[in-house]
């Protein structure tokens, strides 16, 4: 049986021109009668690299990738908007793509006219339109407007009209751009059971979309594309797994890059006079007001470095349960924090502090050695202090940590402020900040199955 | 490009459609609708009139009149001719969505702006006829079977640059402005608001070179002056031009296709 989509070998290129240098090809690009063959690009860009994969009839293909992986591309190759660089596709059957959808409505005149105009587009005939039309209407929940010009329509109205003429084309095969957003809870569902019902009659449907729950659930195969190349094909719960994988490994580098310019940065800030230092209330939340420097307020979010050095804090490093240097953790996991600290002389008054803020800048915990009845006798040198979280009960999301070393009466040393970010991931989308150890029981008539 | 060239004609279809809504979109929400079709050719008549009579009288022989008559026969095509070429410059980066977003075919597109423009030259027909009424011209059988003739030829003719204008806009946009101009140009260069026979005899073979002269002056042929057309062979010629004009228009537009959807 032949499939229903067979990509061979896609590559795509796009070019980029200097808007002088076009005009100066002109001319010439006219006279020698090959107009594209004359025209330099200054700049190509490849979003599809040799690119293959064949999709069965009934199957249902679901494409993931980071944003510019070349989904869009792909997709706009197979529905036939744009012609492949190199390579081939070959779709078996009427293609039908929502990728935008309602491309091609025209504002003025009413949604009727505009179905049958864009059905048409579509290749329907007026009479098949003819005989969908209250099927089209009822589906997209246009009963009364559907007489009002299509500029009075509100997006939504606007979305659900363009999905469902779209998917009244009858198509063989439908390409999905990651439009299932287009309305409510309840129009999701019905064009998650139109796609079912598609899978039924045995049709062929290719998904764009970031949402891997969706995948998971709803495709035969996933394919995953990674800067125009395929990085993995199959089944999609592996598929998606290892894409979940790459992209907190990405999120790592990207947390690791803008801590090192953060730090970089904030080594250049102005070591301050003691007099004038901030000072540092006990409960380790942050410095006090203070007039000449420093932040006046301990929660502002501005990040930076302030304090006398004569204890530094060198480096800091958070790392997991593997002893891994990290920025990405699993909730519930273990975490620990070190500092390496130098100092220049022996100091004997001296309070290591951290405090947790979450994204929205609210402090979700904050401590320092004084409030926990550790009296310090001294520091002389090198050392290094480790914070060591048993159990990171957080809920998803980004978190950053203050570092300090003070004087018990809150003078800095060394104060970092919000320099450090990690991020902890979780598989259960929980709310809040805290996520309390916790187990559900059900007794007596009560039933629940854990998926 | 013949395989696109045949494909065309399924897609008439969809071209009727888009003609359709191109017109109803047109005049929605105005008041008169449809009947600017007609009065745009009325009043610009009258404006013309007005010049030519009141402002400037005396700068034709007596021969022409009803002067405003003869400039009717000209400036109703020509208003048809130049629309399609300013518009369809424009339209597909107006229609860039379709384009960018739905498999389209794009040359549907300025087919579309020439045709949708040649109905309303068609709406301003019937006051061109009860002119021709008023002022009692006869207009003989043979001119009515030549008028159709001269349609076509224009429609090919008009098809032929859109299409190669369309294509090339969407690469260098500055030909939407240098377009503008080059219509001026060419309709002063085209014998409709005065008769060829009082252009200065050097300039006559300029003029002569100019495809629109040949149109225009079968136009008047039929509708305003005595006689036979007169004017077949040179409308042969226009009409032969023309088709070999399409030919080249759609083959640089079948080059240009693919480039489309990534420039507009």
């Amino acid at each position: 049986m032949t499939p229903a989509i067979d990509v061979i070998n896609v590559s795509k290129v796009y070019r980029r021109y200097a808007q002088k240098k076009q005009f100066a090809t002109l001319k010439s690009a006219i006279l020698s009668g090959s107009l594209l063959g004359d025209l330099k690009p200054d700049e190509t860009f490849q979003a599809l690299r040799g690119v293959s994969f064949q999709v069965p009839k009934g199957c249902t293909y679901g494409v993931i990738g980071r944003n510019g992986s070349g989904k869009s591309t792909l997709l706009k190759c197979l529905a036939g908007i744009t012609r492949p660089t190199t390579g081939e596709v070959v779709v078996d059957g009427r293609i039908s793509a929502l990728i935008e959808l309602g491309a091609g409505f025209h504002p003025e005149i009413s949604g009727r006219e505009n179905i049958f105009i864009n059905g048409i587009m579509l290749g329907l005939t007026k009479k098949e339109i003819q005989h969908r039309f209250d099927e089209i209407v009822e589906f997209a929940e246009m009963q009364d407007f559907i007489d009002a010009p299509v500029k009075t329509y509100s997006s939504g109205m606007y979305m659900r009209l363009g999905f469902a003429v779209a998917v009244h084309v009858d198509p063989e095969v439908l390409l999905v751009d990651e439009v299932l957003a287009v309305g409510d809870q309840g129009f999701t569902h019905k064009c998650l059971d139109k796609f079912a019902e598609f899978r039924r009659r045995n049709k062929s449907i290719l998904l764009v979309t970031h949402s891997l729950d969706l995948v998971e659930k709803f495709c035969d195969v996933a394919h995953w594309l990674d800067h125009g190349l395929t990085k993995g094909e199959g089944d999609p719960k592996r598929v998606v797994a290892a894409y979940v994988i790459d992209v907190e490994d990405a999120e790592e580098n990207e947390l690791a890059k803008a801590e090192a310019v953060r730090v970089a940065a904030s080594a250049k800030d102005i070591q301050l006079a003691p007099e004038n230092a901030p000072e540092i209330i006990d409960t380790g939340e942050g410095p006090a007001a203070d007039e000449t420097a420093g932040p006046k307020d301990g929660f502002k979010s501005d990040e930076g470095r302030w304090g006398t050095r004569e204890i530094e804090i060198t480096s800091v490093t958070i790392s997991g349960p593997g002893g891994e240097a990290g920025h990405v953790f699993q909730s519930g996991e273990s975490l620990q924090v070190r500092m390496d600290v130098t100092s220049k002389e022996k100091i004997t008054d001296f309070v290591f502090g951290l405090g947790l803020f979450n994204a929205d800048n609210v402090c979700v915990y904050g401590t320092n050695t004084n409030l926990e009845e550790f009296q310090p006798t001294e520091i002389d040198g090198s050392g290094v202090v480790t914070f060591t979280i048993d159990k990171l009960d957080l809920v998803e999301g980004t978190y950053r940590l203050d570092l300090a070393a003070h004087k018990a009466d809150g003078y800095p040393y060394d104060y970092h402020r919000l320099l450090y970010t990690f991020r902890v991931k979780s598989r259960i989308r929980d709310v809040g900040i805290y996520r309390p150890d916790h187990s559900w029981t059900f007794d007596g008539g009560i039933k629940l199955n854990r998926s | 490009m013949f395989r696109n060239l045949a494909a065309l004609f399924r897609y008439r279809g969809l071209i009727q459609t888009l003609v359709v809504r191109d017109l109803k979109a047109r005049y929605r929400g105005s008041v008169l609708g449809f009947f600017w079709s007609f009065f745009n050719p009325l009043l610009l008549l009258l404006i013309y009139t007005f010049v030519f009579t009141k402002v400037m009288p005396g700068t034709h022989p007596p021969e022409m009149e009803p002067y405003a008559l003869f400039m009717f026969c000209g400036i109703l095509p020509w208003t048809w001719f130049s629309s399609s070429i300013l518009e369809s410059s424009n339209t597909l980066i107006a229609g860039g969505n379709l384009i960018k977003k739905v498999m389209f075919p794009a040359e549907v597109l300025p087919i579309v702006t020439v045709l949708a423009n040649m109905v309303h030259f068609f709406l301003g027909l019937p006051i061109l006829i009860a002119f021709l009424i008023y002022y009692q011209r006869p207009v003989s059988v043979a001119e009515i079977f030549w008028f159709p003739v001269i349609v076509a030829v224009q429609l090919v003719f008009t098809i032929a640059l859109s299409l190669f204008l369309s294509a090339m806009t969407v690469h260098f946009r500055d030909l939407k402005d240098l377009i503008g101009n080059m219509m001026t140009l060419w309709f002063f260069a085209t014998p409709i608001i005065y008769p060829l026979h009082l252009a200065p005899a050097d300039m006559v073979w300029i003029l002569n070179l100019n495809p629109m002269t040949h149109i225009m002056r079968s136009y008047q042929q039929v509708m305003f002056f005595e006689g036979p057309l007169g004017h077949q062979k040179y409308l042969a010629a226009v009409g032969a031009l023309s088709v070999v004009l399409f030919l080249a228009g759609y083959f640089v537009f079948d080059r240009l296709r693919d480039s489309f959807a990534e420039e507009v």
